[in-house]
């Protein structure tokens, strides 16, 4: 019953990040032309969307807001030249880890320009309606889902992490320019490397969370985290490899395994 | 002294505007102020009629004396408007200005949602106590002052190049022209007669010319090209390449003026360069007087306007009709056909043009993109949109209006210069109507068909244009660009793998590896997107007045944590 009344009358809770210069510019225009869109969103203005973080919409859904829009300027009208792109490739990075827990749906990215007043009012009542559709996050409320709150962690410590950020970094470069080699990769295949990537450090994070609470075996990380425990073993050996997980003892044959 | 300021006690002060009843008429200013006194480090609000006016400023400042303010926080309009008021006005109060945070409840709140003030309300609350966590996380920081070289140079010696450059050697500044072919003069040198006027182009153009020679301050470059370009506004370093020989200047801003290209028409309505021309190939044949054919076609916009060029070329319809009666000045028993799908003859001028070709006996027919015209031996046929019929209409001269196009190396230009190219490969202005003549990057200024296809008369506006937006720099001595830039902070630098990601990303060359193999960002470069930061693969970089620290506060804020 409380539930069927929830939905009835939930209100999204969201986030905007707009950049100064278009889509900040947009959403002052569609006040100044008095366009009426829905209240849910509160906005952060950044300087160009290529300025958001992954980490900024990770935690922001942790926190259980229920949606968040990054918003810049249209491709080839980016007033740092090309932001927009950059924010293209941590966007869908972003989406890609979200889509490991189903909250992929709930981060959107989308240009404004200063003089669309009319489709700022038209793409935030748009995503108010579609994550109303969605319902509230399970992150949202006095509980949210614990379980899926620890992978968004990981999530979140893995956007960060060395890794991922030197290949979205380095995306654009790699493939839209030649190395010093004359070669350029093609996008379809370092999307493929990407994707690997991402699947690992998801995983390798998950890990080295569940480690930072209590040290435990391989096989112990395998039940907690309903991973393949060989699967577990490589990660582990790789977190070692770069010093972020050690032994802490060995029971038997059987090495512990704690986070540094 | 940093020590010192991050033991202060923070007290933020929260100012709530009415803007009359544009805010105060939807939702309760006063209690919102009131409420938002309870948010962490917010040590005094008020509520102000209009916090803009003199008295709210006034109130601003007594407010920062009598309860110790060291953050101003403003909910009002839009700092797009009204940050710079407000930054100079806490200034004036003692504080640094970048102490100042703005929180937009006007134009993203009360206006927007005038039908749910309750709703609007809690919005606003959120929004202040937003504002108020990133206040709370502000550091001072210097305006960066830059000392400005007093010399220019133009790169191209059209005619937009060369007003230009006169314009601002007449101010005195030292300036320089790089030509790229053997002459000054540009396109005009091929031309015959200039509309609407039939002014000799040559003769123009000498004109022009002999004034740029007899100039003072001004030195001609030419058969050059720009090979590099480095430094900033006020301070750049420009090598030249002349038939091999390297030259350095150094100057303080810098013009691109350096025209369009002709199309290549092969392939287009048969052309052959004979008895299918172009209007540029027609030219010569008109100053000489040598033109045998009786029967002359044009068509218009062939190559423009279409899928690969959707652009119109604007020059294209007033050369047809210049032509057209040069050719009935030298033989009114010529028969002239013009084909067409839009006239544009803009202006008086320009009209009066059109119906003297009309007097003249000039035919014209309209014909659609979907039926184009079909050339052929010695006839067109045209389907007449007027008539609804097919027309043949026999030629011994068939004149192609094609479209001036960007130049084939505005790409290597443009990335020497960091400014962006639009889809036609025309040079791509700051802002088309606000800053049409700057780029995005200061100290580099746009004028002539660089940017798009137009005619002499604008040609020479916007040579004056840009000289005189580049004359706003060059006649200061110093001056102040933004202080809100990235940085390697001497806490980070441990941070630092050194893997040059920020070197790849930054859309300005604001960051290089300095001689100690260390990131260093030139901070009159930088134009603080954080891009560099956003992306360092480690953290290390920080973007000032938007660190992570301060945005992720705004998220806590919201979210709570």
């Amino acid at each position: 019953m409380r539930m069927e009344e929830n939905r009835v009358s939930f209100e999204p809770k969201l986030l905007g990040f707009l950049c100064n210069w278009c889509s900040y510019a947009g959403a002052d225009l569609a006040g100044v032309s008095r366009i009426q869109y829905p209240p849910n969103m509160r906005v952060i203005r950044v300087m160009c969307s290529g300025r958001v973080d992954p980490e900024f919409v990770i935690q922001a859904l942790e926190l259980g807001i229920d949606g968040v829009y990054v918003m810049g300027c249209h491709i080839g009208d980016c007033h740092y030249l090309d932001g927009n792109y950059e924010a293209i490739r941590k966007f869908d990075m972003t989406k890609k880890f979200l889509s490991f827990v189903g909250l992929d749906n709930r981060i959107r990215l989308d240009w404004v320009s200063a003089s669309e007043g009319v489709r700022f009012g038209e793409v935030v009542s748009k995503f108010v309606e579609d994550i109303k559709a969605l319902g509230p996050s399970p992150l949202s409320g006095d509980t949210p889902d614990q379980e899926l709150l620890e992978k968004v962690k990981a999530i979140r410590e893995a956007v960060s992490s060395n890794r991922m950020r030197a290949l979205v970094g380095r995306q654009r470069k790699i493939t839209e320019e030649e190395n010093v080699y004359g070669e350029k990769v093609p996008e379809e295949e370092f999307d493929v490397l990407m994707d690997q990537a991402i699947k690992e450090e998801y995983d390798r994070h998950r890990i080295l969370l569940a480690l930072e609470k209590d040290s435990k075996s391989v096989k112990d990380l395998g039940i907690e985290l309903n991973l393949d425990p060989s699967i577990v073993l490589e990660h582990t050996l790789t977190l070692k490899s770069r010093s972020q997980v050690d032994f802490q003892k060995i029971i038997g044959n059987t090495p512990i395994f704690m986070r540094i | 002294m940093s020590e010192e300021r991050n033991e202060e006690e923070i007290r933020v002060g929260v100012f709530v505007c009415h803007c009359g009843s544009n805010i105060g008429g939807v939702i309760d200013c006063k209690k919102l102020a009131e409420e938002v006194r309870n948010f962490p480090d917010v040590a005094y609000t008020e509520d102000n009629l209009y916090t803009c006016s003199e008295n709210g400023l006034a109130a601003i400042k007594k407010a920062v004396e009598e309860h110790k303010l060291n953050r101003v926080v403003v909910a009002s309009c839009t700092p797009r408007t009204h940050e710079p008021l407000f930054r100079e006005c806490i200034s004036e109060a003692g504080l640094n200005p970048y102490l100042f945070n703005f929180v937009n409840i006007r134009d993203q709140c009360t206006w927007v949602h005038m039908k749910h003030p309750e709703e609007a309300y809690d919005k606003a609350k959120d929004l202040i106590k937003m504002g108020a966590a990133k206040a709370v996380k502000l550091e001072p920081l210097d305006m960066i002052m830059v000392n400005i070289n007093p010399a220019a140079l133009v790169i191209g010696g059209g005619v937009a190049g060369m007003s230009a450059a006169l314009s601002l050697s007449r101010q005195g500044f030292k300036t320089y022209i790089v030509e790229k072919e053997d002459k000054l003069g540009g396109r005009l040198n091929s031309l015959h007669k200039l509309f609407p006027y039939d002014i000799e182009a040559t003769e123009f153009v000498g004109k022009i010319i002999n004034n740029v020679k007899n100039a003072q301050n001004l030195e001609v470059i030419t058969s050059s090209r720009v090979i590099n370009i480095e430094g900033f506004i006020g301070n750049y370093e420009v090598e030249i390449d002349q038939n091999g020989n390297i030259r350095k200047l150094e100057v303080g801003a810098i013009i691109v003026a350096v025209g369009s290209s002709l199309l290549n028409p092969q392939g287009l309505f048969g052309y052959d360069g004979i008895k299918r021309i172009t209007q540029y190939e027609l030219e010569p044949k008109l100053k000489n007087k040598d033109l045998k054919a009786k029967e002359v076609v044009m068509i218009q916009c062939a190559g423009s306007r279409n899928d690969e060029r959707p652009y119109c070329s604007s020059v294209c319809c007033m050369t047809a009709l210049k032509n057209a009666l040069t050719i009935k000045e030298l033989n009114p028993d010529i028969h002239v056909t013009i084909l067409f799908r839009d006239l544009y003859t803009p202006g008086t001028s320009y009209e009066e043009y059109y119906r003297k070709a009309r007097e003249q006996g000039v035919l014209f027919v309209k014909y659609d993109e979907d039926r184009m015209p079909n050339v052929e031996e010695n006839q067109v046929k045209v389907f007449n949109e007027y008539i609804g019929d097919e027309m043949i209409i026999a030629y011994d001269l068939l004149v192609l209006s094609t479209p001036l196009v960007a130049n084939s190396d505005n790409k290597d230009l443009a990335q020497l210069l960091k400014v962006p190219l639009e889809a036609n490969g025309f040079f791509l202005e700051a802002h088309v109507k606000l800053r049409p003549n700057d780029f995005a990057t200061d100290g580099v200024y746009i004028g002539g068909s660089a940017k798009w296809p137009v005619d002499i008369t604008e040609t020479i506006s916007q040579g004056y244009a840009a000289a005189s937006r580049a004359s706003t720099i060059l006649s200061h001595e110093t001056i102040e660009v933004e202080g809100a830039t990235s940085i390697l902070p001497e806490y980070n630098k441990s941070l630092c793998t050194g893997c040059e990601v920020c070197i790849k990303v930054c859309p300005y060359n604001a960051i290089k590896k300095n001689e100690n193999d260390e990131i260093e960002i030139i901070q009159a470069l930088c134009k603080g997107c954080g891009l560099c930061a956003a992306t360092c693969t480690n953290k290390a970089l920080v973007i000032r007045h938007f660190t992570d620290d301060q945005i992720l506060s705004e998220i806590y804020a919201y979210g709570g944590e």
